[in-house]
């Protein structure tokens, strides 16, 4: 392999991902319809019910969506993982003279592409249903560096489950839990109001930390500790799920 | 085969060598000492019925899988130790077709030239597009092609950057007649052109129409290799005495390998 090749043939595969990406938008559009439900359910169903204590529950309520968007999100890569694997694509590239590990980056950078893409549809969504926060530009940036750590990290371990399903169905079910963690955390209501053994598991887990560096980004409130676990958290969950992930792929390449 | 050398350092005129190669899967014996050459610029055919361990030859020779024991050279590379070497040196077209279903034919031929770093993907992929007669499909995306001309385009895939060495394995499985004729005449093109092909086929005839020499693998092993002449002759000089026609290449197969397959021989060529 060239010096360079690397980053030239992650660029080639990545080109031809977007592609696959801008050809079938529906992957997209589908990673947002369940969490903009989710928005409209929750504000226009359950709202009235609920006391935060924020001026808007859609705007209290959005940090959550976003990492309910980005963990259904992520499923799609095992799933265009698992068909390459498939359909012989990967061992064409794995008998070319290429950097193997650029047949993986290419689907990881897709999905920072693709997630962020449906985040942005999300809050338009939550934009429209009265979502409004005076956070400047560096704010908003932050937003979105804590959303890229948040997907890179989940990415890898979509990658793990594209490498290791047997079956097109299997890929997705890793992502459920995923899913399903915002509920047990501080995404829809306040930790304080749960019982005590489920507020310790809420208060502890990541969403947590992430939402509610978010949500004080959004609402221009000094962020605290909590971004410090939340990025600490990111960075634990990539290292992990990226080493374990190549390690997989590398025995599995010969 | 005992008049086999042991695997020299880089055997001039030699394109692959391979020597008692062994692979199982779990407890299953796939290849059991595996041993053959092919010579720079020619073509070899590896024959040999369903799970007769085809494919695994070739992933090894690809580097896609390691072998068990035994030594593999491709190019005068070891495939093991000098891995990218090789990969620089051949090409492998698959047993199924490796395309992007999603991307036209252009798109999959310009993302393999750019993987290549060839310079001027478009170009090189007009030349191709022209050459397999898929010039006018170029633009369409491959979901909508012909099983010969996903054929095709595979295989104008794997040509690109000129490997000296092209592996194809079973190129023809599930194409019909006129598909099948288009691949031979690809494999003959490039034979003239001073590649060096292996290709693997369950179709006797195959392996008559293509190869210079004829490998057939049978129980992990190659039990019989030589030119087609040379396989002939192997028959029991009994049976040419009875036997008003010229022995058909089925006919050696079914003699070397033994009789239990004569009552349901591979019976998809007969036509």
């Amino acid at each position: 392999m060239k010096p360079g090749g690397f980053l030239a043939d992650t660029t080639a595969l990545t080109g031809r991902s977007l592609r696959h990406i801008a050809r079938s938008p529906d992957t997209i559009i589908t990673t947002a319809l369940m969490p903009i439900a989710f928005l409209l359910m929750f504000v226009y169903v359950f709202g009235g019910a609920i006391h935060v204590g924020a001026k808007s529950y859609v705007g209290y309520l959005l940090p959550g969506i976003m990492v309910i968007t980005i963990a259904s999100g992520i499923s799609y890569v095992g799933f265009r993982l698992f068909l390459d694997r498939q359909n012989g694509m990967f061992q064409r590239l794995h008998s070319m003279p290429i950097a193997r590990s650029s047949a993986l980056w290419a689907h990881v950078l897709t999905s920072l592409v693709s997630n962020l893409v449906s985040v942005a549809i999300v809050v338009v969504v939550a934009f429209l249903m009265g979502f409004r926060s005076g956070a400047g530009v560096l704010p908003w940036l932050e937003v979105v560096g804590i959303l890229l750590l948040l997907t890179l990290a989940l990415t890898w371990i979509a990658v793990i489950a594209g490498l290791l399903a047997k079956s097109a169905d299997g890929v997705g079910g890793f992502a459920y839990p995923i899913v399903f963690l915002p509920f047990i955390s501080s995404a829809f209501v306040p930790t304080r109001t749960m019982p005590g053994p489920v507020r310790v598991f809420a208060e502890n887990q990541p969403v947590t930390s992430i939402v509610n560096t978010i949500r004080d980004l959004f609402t221009q409130q000094p962020v605290g500790s909590d971004i410090w676990v939340a990025l600490a958290w990111c960075a634990g969950i990539l290292v992990v799920s990226f080493m374990a992930a190549m390690r997989l792929y590398r025995r599995q390449i010969a | 085969m005992s008049d086999f050398s042991p695997l020299r350092e880089r055997d001039a005129g030699l394109a692959i060598q391979v020597r008692g190669l062994e692979k199982a899967y779990k407890e299953v014996k796939v290849l059991r000492g595996v041993d053959f050459d092919v010579a720079q610029g020619t073509v070899f055919a590896l024959l040999g019925s369903n799970g007769a361990g085809k494919t695994t030859v070739v992933n090894i020779l690809s580097t896609l899988l390691r072998a068990d024991a035994g030594l593999a050279s491709v190019n005068g590379f070891d495939v093991v130790q000098q891995g990218s070497r090789v990969r620089e040196s051949i090409s492998l077209t698959g047993q199924f077709s490796a395309i992007d279903e999603i991307l036209t034919g252009r798109e999959n031929l310009e993302l393999i030239a750019r993987l290549r770093h060839l310079a001027g993907p478009g170009r090189v992929a007009d030349a191709l597009l022209a050459r397999f007669s898929l010039a006018d499909a170029a633009a369409r995306r491959v979901a909508t092609y012909s099983g010969g001309m996903r054929r095709r385009l595979d295989i104008a895939m794997s040509l690109i950057g000129d490997p000296p060495i092209v592996l194809l394995d079973e190129p023809t499985t599930g194409l019909d007649p006129q598909g099948r004729h288009e691949v031979w005449q690809t494999v003959k093109d490039l034979s003239r052109q001073g590649t060096t092909v292996l290709l693997t086929t369950q179709y006797l005839e195959e392996a008559e129409q293509l190869a210079d020499r004829i490998g057939i693998l049978h129980g992990g092993r190659i039990v019989v290799e030589g030119t087609l002449a040379e396989l002939k002759r192997r028959l029991p000089p009994a049976k040419i005495e009875y036997v008003e026609r010229q022995p058909t290449l089925e006919e050696v197969f079914l003699a070397t390998i033994g009789d239990p397959l004569r009552s349901e021989p591979a019976g998809t060529d007969r036509d």
